[in-house]
């Protein structure tokens, strides 16, 4: 009974209290037949000790981005965390609070909130942001679902097909059963060609979405996209990723109607994929359509300035069959990491961090491009990530290599875009030394009978390769 | 003494010229900006965030955290919301590095302790909801309604019916209609008697060849069980349709009572509330969601599945409805759902939900004498009363109540909700408080009663701030600095 507080005494005086004369009547409500009858076949309980040694057999069974040096990337980023982050975000007043449902308890929360949503907006360029969704992918779905609430259409969106592919697969679950035909528009050169998107948006489209960077980490012609969309009628939505707009232009300067991203980058650990922050923001004008929880500033009964949740009639509990969304949670403490991550970095810490992500990313596709196996997909611009073909058109063993030299060398595209079953994407963070790099380039030019762990050890910038256990026990 | 400074924002306590992060120096040969990125992408100034030093972010924060309540700090007896305690040790095992710092799309063989920890989960609630199969994608209890109605219309399309509504009890959480309309379902109400059961006639009445899908909360959102849920699900299952469990108050019957085996076809669970994961200020949830054995081809993809040893994600799902969620789902919260699992252990569960609902009748046994509960003198893991009394006799509202307990140093209960219940009040200690806090807890209701009411009007006292002004915030919206 490990988290359980009352005592066999107090349990058997509760009962009293209550007139029961065991836990069991108090089921009596249940009937006979409703009743499992039996114990549930579940393990049996752990001690703290136990339960610890085991989680640590489960995670040493992982290997951890600290054992292989990542170049993963696909939406989910190795970023620096700063301390800071989580010895504030593990505060027991943050991590184990609800919902700011009775403001004059929960200011703190409420103020993180807000702080969030003024950062958000002036990060994208935006009027607005919500206190958050749960994740880049929902909140590019509850976009276009805002979408075709502006607009009154719900005849078409017109998608690009360098938007992550999740978040396509996601937009397609949300509209399949709406009746809403969604439209992607190929993207053979690595970003949308104008034309093609143009034709594709027709009178009847309520969005036209992209991603900046995209998928492939390229950019695209975001003014020009915008401005199609926007003579059709359509509303302009772009999926961004936050940490490029350090340097990168703001969504609100060439005309983004919604902003989404995933929010994970800043200061969210990879966490095999979430819990991961949604973020939303859009014109002023949309605001009564956006979803989710809201916080505003106000002032209490005695003219102090203070802050509540807002403009709630927006909500399931209030609306119930007429709410404009179901979602009734936020990511509070991702939101809350955002916040304090964000605080740290700063504006000259924000714009020096993407300028190191260009510049990193500029020196490894040049790097890794230096070699005969390996060509750049694309030509198009990029911030952090980028597409390599292997002229080999052997992406599996490519991997291999770099995974014996202790990498994780880049996502294979095959399972989205079999025409691009000869790439790999490769992201290169802030994390990435020039040390990293330049021995991820050794080990995919390595030749493949040619063992690269020696060549690793040779040189401190690569933490333990995870091939060298299995190759000491062998 | 309070901090004046705690309450600035950090847009006022910004200083031109500080900072906290710094970059490490670019290890790389720099390139000007303007030969790696065309001119039109570059944006001409930073953006405009405030500028602290590392210690300023820290005070900052660290006095915002003190103007929260908490379940750490207080009692937080909000019904329907299930705050129990959230365990330490869950926080640091699911921050080994091994469970945290693992990217989504590392290839199987470099995850297999994850995969078998995800995959244990599966069927950890598979067997605690009787229903075999699992799907953990949903990010939260509402997505996974509207997940599981997705499933449910694409069961109907394969089967080639036309089923286009979901029936909803009036007293369901306002979730279930919402993500029945973003499902692209049409919401029908179904009457409750005024024990919050079902009205099985009116029910019966509804269940014609397009009723797709009927939403209950069982043990329903008065606390009670409804008995008749047997024979609600065989009248559904006899015109064709699909019944889904509102899984928010699975801590009453943890281990004593299974929805798969009461004939439930769908569900979802509250990993936050029903296995101790924490709450955040609101987030994250999670809303992994169980189903029956028919409508396992149509869950979203991936899912963990097991081949001898080795665990793997099984893409390969050509009647999945897709996806609802980008990657896995969320995954820190079902490692702390495994933790807490694995802490517990098949007696364990049971014993949670025995003191959830001995606690919640103890609390009821105090209180139904001063405040009213209109079910009645038994309840499962929480009860709702009525201070509609108090309100016709004293002029002390619900609210007034709720706001009164703050300065008393306890959360708010629930208020307003069920809708079904005039000046409702829905209390829910949860298994993790001790019969003195309980005690406490009934004392300053008691003695919030005898208060004179104009003091309660005002209330709370003793908190940063007194009531706000929400017609203001909502008339004249500040949403951002």
């Amino acid at each position: 009974m490990s988290y359980i507080l009352n005592t066999t005494a107090e349990q058997q005086a509760m009962l009293a209290a209550i007139g029961a004369k065991s836990i069991d009547e108090l089921f009596a409500m249940i009937p006979a037949d409703c009743q499992l009858n039996r114990p549930l076949d579940l393990p049996p309980a752990l001690t703290e000790q136990e339960l610890t040694a085991h989680m640590q057999q489960l995670a040493g069974r992982n290997v951890s981005c600290q054992q292989s040096v990542c170049f993963l990337g696909g939406g989910s980023y190795d970023h620096f965390i700063p301390a800071a982050v989580d010895a504030l975000a593990s505060r027991g007043e943050f991590f184990t609070s609800y919902t700011p449902y009775q403001p004059e308890v929960s200011q703190g929360n409420l103020q993180v909130f807000f702080e969030y949503q003024s950062l958000i907006t002036r990060l994208t360029g935006m009027d607005v942001s919500n206190a958050s969704l749960y994740d880049g992918g929902s909140a590019a779905a509850e976009a276009v679902l805002m979408s075709l609430a502006v607009t009154g259409r719900s005849g078409r969106v017109v998608v690009a097909g360098s938007v992550h592919p999740e978040y396509r697969q996601i937009l397609a679950t949300y509209l399949r059963d709406l009746g809403v035909e969604l439209v992607t528009v190929a993207t053979p050169n690595g970003t949308v060609s104008l034309d093609q998107l143009t034709a594709a948006i027709t009178p009847e489209t309520a969005c036209v979405l992209v991603q900046q960077p995209n998928f492939f980490g390229c950019l695209e012609e975001v003014e020009a996209i915008g401005r199609a969309a926007k003579a059709a009628g359509a509303v302009f939505a772009v999926a961004v990723d936050p940490l490029s707009l350090g340097v990168l232009n703001r969504p609100g300067s060439y005309g983004a109607d919604i902003v989404v991203a995933e929010g994970q980058s800043l200061g969210n650990p990879l966490a095999f994929g979430g819990p991961y922050l949604g973020i939303i923001a859009c014109r002023e004008d949309f605001v009564r359509r956006l979803p989710g929880r809201i916080a505003g500033q106000t002032v209490d009964r005695l003219g102090r300035r203070c802050w509540v949740l807002t403009l709630q009639t927006r909500e399931q509990h209030i609306r119930r069959e007429k709410a404009t969304s179901n979602i009734c949670t936020n990511q509070g403490l991702f939101a809350l990491r955002a916040t304090i991550y964000l605080s740290l970095m700063g504006p000259q810490g924000l714009r020096e961090l993407g300028e190191l992500c260009l510049q990193k990313a500029a020196y490894a596709k040049q790097t890794l491009t230096a070699g005969r196996r390996l060509q750049p997909a694309f030509d198009a611009p990029v911030f952090k990530e980028f597409v390599l073909r292997d002229t080999e058109n052997n992406v599996e063993q490519l991997l291999a290599q770099a995974a014996d030299a202790g990498f994780f060398g880049g996502l294979p595209l095959g399972r989205w875009y079999p025409e691009l079953s000869d790439c790999v994407l490769v992201a290169v963070t802030e994390k990435r030394t020039r040390c990293e790099i330049d021995r991820l380039a050794a080990a995919f030019h390595a030749s493949g009978a040619q063992k690269t762990t020696g060549v690793a050890s040779a040189d401190n910038c690569i933490p333990t390769p995870h091939g060298a256990t299995r190759t000491a026990h062998a | 003494m309070r901090n004046q400074q705690a309450t600035q924002t950090l847009f006022e306590l910004s200083k031109p010229g500080r900072r906290a992060a710094v970059m490490p120096a670019c290890d790389v040969p720099v390139r000007p900006l303007g030969e790696l990125v065309p001119a039109a992408h570059l944006a001409a100034a930073a953006p405009e965030l405030p500028e602290l030093a590392e210690f300023d972010v820290i005070r900052h924060f660290t006095n915002l955290s003190t103007l929260n309540m908490s379940v750490d700090t207080h009692c937080y007896p909000l019904g329907s919301c299930t705050m129990k305690y959230n365990p330490k040790r869950n926080e640091r095992l699911a921050s080994l590095p091994g469970m945290l710092d693992v990217h989504p799309y590392q290839p199987d063989d470099t995850v297999q302790g994850l995969l078998e920890l995800l995959y244990s989960v599966q069927q950890m609630l598979a067997e605690i909801s009787g229903l075999p199969a699992v799907s953990l994608q949903p990010a939260a209890g509402a997505q996974g309604e509207m997940t599981a109605l997705m499933v449910a219309a694409a069961h109907f399309r394969a089967l080639g019916q036309e089923r286009t509504r979901v029936l909803v009890p009036d007293t369901a959480h306002g979730t279930n209609p919402a993500s029945a309309a973003v499902a692209g379902f049409e919401t029908v109400g179904v009457r409750s008697h005024a024990s919050g059961f079902v009205d099985l006639d009116d029910l019966q009445s509804k269940l014609d060849a397009q009723a797709a899908v009927f939403m209950i909360t069982n043990p329903n959102t008065l606390g009670m069980f409804d008995r008749q849920i047997r024979r609600a699900c065989d009248l559904v299952h006899a015109a064709g349709g699909l019944v889904y469990l509102d899984g928010a108050n699975m801590n009453a019957i943890l281990g004593i009572s299974r929805p798969g085996d009461v004939g439930a076809d769908m569900m979802h669970f509250n990993p936050h509330k029903t296995f101790s994961g924490p709450h955040g200020g609101g987030g994250p949830g999670a809303g992994p969601i169980a189903v029956a054995a028919k409508l396992e081809p149509f869950l979203p993809s991936p899912v963990v599945a097991r081949q001898g040893e080795r665990y793997r994600l099984d893409f390969d799902r050509p009647q999945s409805i897709g996806r609802v969620r980008t990657f896995f789902g969320q995954v820190g919260v079902l490692v702390r759902t495994y933790c807490y699992l694995r802490t517990y252990g098949p007696e364990g569960l049971r014993q949670v939900s025995e003191n959830a609902v001995l606690n919640a009748n103890y609390l009821l046994s105090r209180l139904k004498d001063v405040l009213p509960v209109p079910q009645g003198d038994r309840c499962m893991h929480e009860f709702v009363a009525t201070a509609s009394t108090a309100k016709a006799e004293k002029d002390i509202s619900a609210m007034d109540i709720a706001k009164r307990l703050l300065d008393y140093g306890f959360h708010a209960p629930t208020i307003y909700f069920p809708l079904t219940v005039r000046e409702a009040m829905m209390i829910e200690p949860t298994e993790t408080e001790s019969k003195e806090t309980l005690d406490a807890l009934a004392d300053a209701i008691i003695k919030i009663l005898d208060e004179p009411a104009d003091l309660l009007h005002e209330a709370p006292h003793s908190t940063v701030m007194s009531r706000a002004d929400e017609v203001r915030a909502a008339r004249k919206p500040v949403l951002c600095a």
